[in-house]
This record gives C-alpha cells, sequence and structure tokens, in this order.
C-alpha cells in the first residue's frame, strides 16, 4: 500500500467538502442573483425611457412627461459643494491620524467618533442640517433652505469616507520613505508634502471618486435642507434650492399621480448607472495602482 | 563669540513656522469628526428639548402604540408602534442577511480564489454601493407586485418587502465587513491546522470561524445599526401604516420613516416637530449604543 494512499476517512472528508464549498457557493449566488434579476428588470423598463431629451429637458405637465435636467444639475452643485468641504477637512483628518497621531486613548476617541459619524442614520444627519444650517433659531447658521445647508448636511455626513480612504492610502507609504526624508533634514510638513502625498495622491482620488458616488445617492440628508420637490429653476449660486436626482426618484415614484410607469424606472436607471459607473471607475482606478506599485 | 553663530542654530525659519501651522490645521482636522458628533447630539437635542422638558409624557412616549401628532384635540406621541415596525423589519432583514452574508463571506474568503475572488469582491462592492432610494423604488415597484401575486395578500408593502429590501442591503456590507474578521485570522492557523491532517471545512468551522468571532460578530452589529437607521427604502417599502405587526404580511411604519415622513408638514418649533427631533435623538443615541458595542467588541479580538 503506497505512503499516502487515500482512506476511506480521506474520501469522505473530501466529498464532505466538496459540498460545503458547494453550499456557500450557492448561498453567495443566492444573494447576488435577485440583485442581478432587479438591475436587469431597471435597465429593461428604464431603458426605453432614456435619450437626451429626458436627459437634458425639464419635467413638463406636474412631473407627468418631460425630463430630469434641472434635478441631474442639481446634484451636481450638491456633490460639487459637499465635496469642497468634505475632501479638505477629510485629508487633513486622515494627515493627523497617520501622520502625527500616537496611539493613544484620544486616537481611539476619534476612530470612535468616524465610526459613529458613518453610523448614525441618514435622517439623524437630515435633523442635524435643519437645526444647525437651516434653521436660525439658537446657534444655527440660518442658510435657509438651500444647496449650502444640504452640502454641509451631506459632507459631514460622509467625511468618514474620504477619512478612511485616505488614510489606508497614507498608510501604504513606506516608514522608509519619511524617514529618509527626514533624516536630509526636511520638517513634518516637507516630508508630507512633496514624499508623503504626491505616493498616496492616486489613492486619495479613488476615496474622492467614491465619495462623489455615495454623495450623489443620498436621499434623506437633502430632503428638508436644500432640495426641494420641484422648481422651474435651475441654480444659481449655493442659496438657492434645487431638485436632486435621488429625490426626484422619490417624488415621481410616490408624490406624483398619473406617472406613467415608465418614467420612474428612467429616473432609477439614471442614478443607479451614475452610482456604479463612478464606484466601478474608482475600483479599476485601485486596481491599476495595486498592479503597479513599485515597493 | 560671533552672534551670528546662535543664530544660525536657530532653525525656526519660515519652514518651521509653516510647519507648526500645518500641524495645528490638520489637528483640527482629525478632531472634526469628534467635534461634528457632539454637535450633531446638541443641535438635535436643541430643537427636540422643549417636548422632552414640557410636553412629553415619558410612560405614554415609549409605551403609548399611538402616533397621533396631528389630533387637534389630544395629540398622542406614543413610539410603541413605530419601535415596532423597525424592530420587525430589521429583524427579518437579519434573519435573511446573516446566514446568507456570513456563508458569503466564507466562499469568498476561504473557497474563491483568483479571479473569482476578485470578481466576487468587486460585485460585493458594487451591491453596497445602489443608493437607498433605488432600493426603496424596487420594493414599491417589483417587490410590491411580486409579493401581491405569490402571497395572494391584499398589499405587498409589508414587513416582508421592507425586511427583504434591507436584507439584500445589508448583506453586502456585512459579507465585506465579514470577510474582512476572515481575512485579520493568521494564515498560520490555517496552516497549523492543515499540517494536523484537517480538511478545509474542519479548518473552516474548527479554527478560522472561532477566531473570527468578534469580528464576525461586529459585522452582525454594524449590519443591525444600518438596518436601524435606513430611511428612504423603509419609507417606500413598509407600507408607511402606524401598527403592530402580527404577522410579516402587515404593513408597518418605521421610526426614520416617520420624521421624513411628516417633518415637511409640521411647522417648525411646533410640538409635533420638538417631538420628530426627539424621535432623532431616540435613533443617535441607539446607534451609538450599538457602534460603540461593535468596537469594543471587534477591538477585544485585536488584543486578544
Amino acid at each position: 500500500m503506497p505512503m499516502f494512499a487515500e482512506t476511506e476517512l480521506n474520501v469522505r472528508n473530501k466529498k464532505f467538502q466538496a459540498l460545503f464549498r458547494l453550499l456557500f457557493m450557492l448561498m453567495t449566488g443566492l444573494l447576488i442573483l435577485p440583485v442581478l434579476i432587479i438591475l436587469t428588470t431597471l435597465i429593461y423598463k428604464g431603458g426605453s425611457v432614456i435619450s437626451m431629451d429626458f436627459l437634458f429637458t425639464a419635467p413638463t405637465d406636474g412631473m407627468t412627461a418631460g425630463g430630469i435636467f434641472p434635478a441631474l444639475i442639481g446634484t451636481v452643485w450638491l456633490v460639487a459643494v459637499a465635496l469642497l468641504v468634505s475632501v479638505p477637512v477629510g485629508i487633513a483628518a486622515a494627515i493627523y491620524l497617520n501622520e502625527y497621531a500616537g496611539e493613544n486613548w484620544f486616537t481611539r476617541l476619534i476612530n470612535l467618533a468616524i465610526i459613529n459619524l458613518a453610523g448614525v442614520p441618514s435622517i439623524v444627519h437630515a435633523l442635524f442640517g435643519v437645526g444647525a444650517f437651516v434653521s436660525s433659531v439658537g446657534f444655527g447658521f440660518g442658510f435657509g433652505t438651500s444647496i449650502l445647508a444640504a452640502s454641509l448636511t451631506l459632507a459631514i455626513m460622509t467625511l468618514p469616507v474620504v477619512i478612511v480612504a485616505t488614510r489606508e492610502s497614507l498608510r501604504a507609504v513606506p516608514m522608509a520613505f519619511r524617514e529618509a526624508c527626514w533624516n536630509m533634514g526636511a520638517t513634518r510638513w516637507q516630508t508630507i508634502r512633496r514624499v508623503v502625498l504626491p505616493n498616496a495622491v492616486s489613492g486619495i482620488l479613488t476615496g474622492v471618486i467614491l465619495e462623489v458616488s455615495r454623495t450623489s445617492g443620498e436621499t434623506a440628508p437633502v430632503m428638508f435642507t436644500g432640495a426641494v420637490f420641484f422648481t422651474p429653476f435651475l441654480p444659481q449660486g449655493i442659496f438657492d434650492q434645487t431638485m436632486a436626482l435621488s429625490l426626484h426618484l422619490f417624488v415621481v415614484s410616490t408624490q406624483v399621480p398619473g406617472v406613467p410607469e415608465d418614467l420612474p424606472y428612467g429616473v432609477a436607471l439614471v442614478l443607479i448607472a451614475m452610482v456604479l459607473i463612478m464606484n466601478s471607475v474608482s475600483i479599476a482606478f485601485r486596481m491599476y495602482l495595486r498592479g503597479r506599485k513599485k515597493w | 563669540m560671533n552672534p551670528k553663530a546662535t543664530s544660525d542654530f536657530d532653525r525656526r525659519n519660515l519652514d518651521w513656522y509653516l510647519d507648526k501651522l500645518v500641524q495645528v490645521l490638520v489637528f483640527i482636522g482629525g478632531i472634526s469628526a469628534i467635534v461634528f458628533i457632539i454637535f450633531i447630539f446638541l443641535f438635535i437635542t436643541k430643537e427636540g428639548i422643549g417636548f422632552i422638558l414640557h410636553t412629553m409624557d415619558v410612560k405614554e412616549f415609549f409605551l403609548s402604540p399611538y402616533w397621533e401628532p396631528s389630533d387637534e384635540d389630544a395629540p398622542e406621541y406614543g413610539i410603541l408602534a413605530l419601535v415596532a415596525g423597525t424592530a420587525s423589519v430589521t429583524g427579518l432583514a437579519l434573519l435573511v442577511a446573516i446566514p446568507f452574508s456570513l456563508g458569503a463571506a466564507i466562499y469568498v474568503g476561504e473557497f474563491a480564489t483568483g479571479k473569482t475572488r476578485e470578481f466576487m469582491k468587486v460585485l460585493v462592492e458594487l451591491l453596497a454601493a445602489i443608493p437607498s432610494v433605488v432600493w426603496g423604488f424596487i420594493g414599491l415597484t417589483i417587490m410590491n407586485p411580486l409579493i401581491i401575486e405569490v402571497f395572494d395578500v391584499p398589499v405587498g408593502l409589508t414587513v416582508l418587502n421592507a425586511g427583504l429590501i434591507l436584507g439584500l442591503m445589508t448583506a453586502p456590507i456585512m459579507t465585506s465587513i465579514a470577510e474582512d474578521a476572515l481575512k485579520a485570522v493568521p494564515d498560520r492557523y490555517r496552516e497549523a491546522a492543515e499540517a494536523m491532517g484537517a480538511t478545509r471545512w474542519q479548518v473552516i468551522f474548527k479554527v478560522v470561524l472561532p477566531a473570527a468571532k468578534n469580528g464576525l460578530l461586529g459585522a452582525v452589529l454594524l449590519g443591525v445599526g444600518r438596518g436601524f437607521g435606513e430611511t428612504m427604502a423603509v419609507l417606500m417599502a413598509t407600507g408607511h401604516a402606524v401598527n403592530i405587526p402580527t404577522s410579516i404580511f402587515d404593513s408597518v411604519r418605521a421610526l426614520t420613516a416617520t420624521i421624513a415622513a411628516e417633518l415637511g408638514e409640521t411647522a417648525v418649533g411646533s410640538d409635533h416637530y420638538q417631538a420628530l427631533f426627539t424621535i432623532g435623538i431616540f435613533l443617535f443615541i441607539i446607534t451609538f449604543i450599538i457602534n460603540l458595542t461593535a468596537d469594543l467588541v471587534v477591538r477585544g479580538v485585536r488584543r486578544g
């Protein structure tokens, strides 16, 4: 008998293992399958609605016809202003956590706050936005329902996305790079600016793209702070109200009677395509970077 | 001694001051998360405190199933039915999401290799990115008629609908956190077990899962937090009826959805408006506790 022949027990174990592999594969499949079916339905039903006209005209006839142009532009405004706030603050926070902070209770407290900021329900962020930015009672800023108030709310809510992504890419820069730079007599900031950030910038960029995707899909935080159901005007500045694509989907699918069945599918498809494309770009970018890394 | 020599040793030039300035600036950025969390609590408390101090009857608030804030004679502010709505939907969602996401995490983390694994991870990440309002729309337009037809019930916007939607929503997130937890188990554990002659499933069940226990629990807790705080999807898929559910075919209403649906209609500063903020405070505290617990649980494993 050969030394490593399979015993009966080995064979049984192998069968058992194959069975479990199959079971887990099935569970993964069952998790993904419904989503794929749903996406296909969205594409199938929404695809026929989407045209240049749909993308570039305003809603007409009490939002039962026409396009989504003001909502698209509104979402761009909301996301852009939110990024202006969250990207610098988030990068600063990540630099502090990775380059300056020690392993102590205070750092732990910051990390806990970041986890909580990501975990607080979006509607609570909306309440905060109303209390802090819209209303002028107490210590409120009193911006009224405006792009500024909505974007600040979004920025605070999605701050953890930027912080976490940036911290990861800063962490990936080897310590030896910094040490070499310090030994040349550079200050901390010179080292960060000339060595750490250039080596991490593409990782930070993937985080920012992720942030754009996340911000553009949020509904609850903007619905009382700056986005409105309908406005015939495009926003001219940060103190204007605006329509938003995510809220528009909610409105045409629940709040407006007599909307043709296909129209909301079109809105949903545009929204989901926007989000998924940005996420895919971010993921592809990350994979490309991982393959290219020199150290 | 040449007095100039001493000043040569004084390195406080422009770069030195710039360095200090940046240090202060990034520190401000660093504490921003803490500041924001405190501000969130302060500002929602500021708006809701009037109700808590003057109007709220604690017993009624937590124990009455009647949420009738617009009743002119005797408005009632009981959140019991809303809590039951949130709990039933979240509970069903977890029942769907936990086994499947753990199974998927084990498959992706322990069985799948190379390209399949990369592909699965990307797919899971993309699924997690679908906005909640789109999920709500799916509940409304695809699940609703499906449930009516399959189960032959009059209404499809129910606990079942929202629970399934929320389950599909939370599963990708739980999968990727659970997979991280499995990945955190050192390979030498697996190698040691395999060297002893353990098969793959023995390695997984006897070694990897026990070692990753805390991380997996953390994943589940974060899933709970996510389900609890989800707003748009439950607003659109539950049917939005104040009701303590007796079966999964009942319509309910969630805490978050109540705020989303009613805040726009209330006068700023009215009792109703303040009551909605009080629900917000309640949600904030609950999710804070869930996240804190998850953090403690996950950290426990790292220390050990």
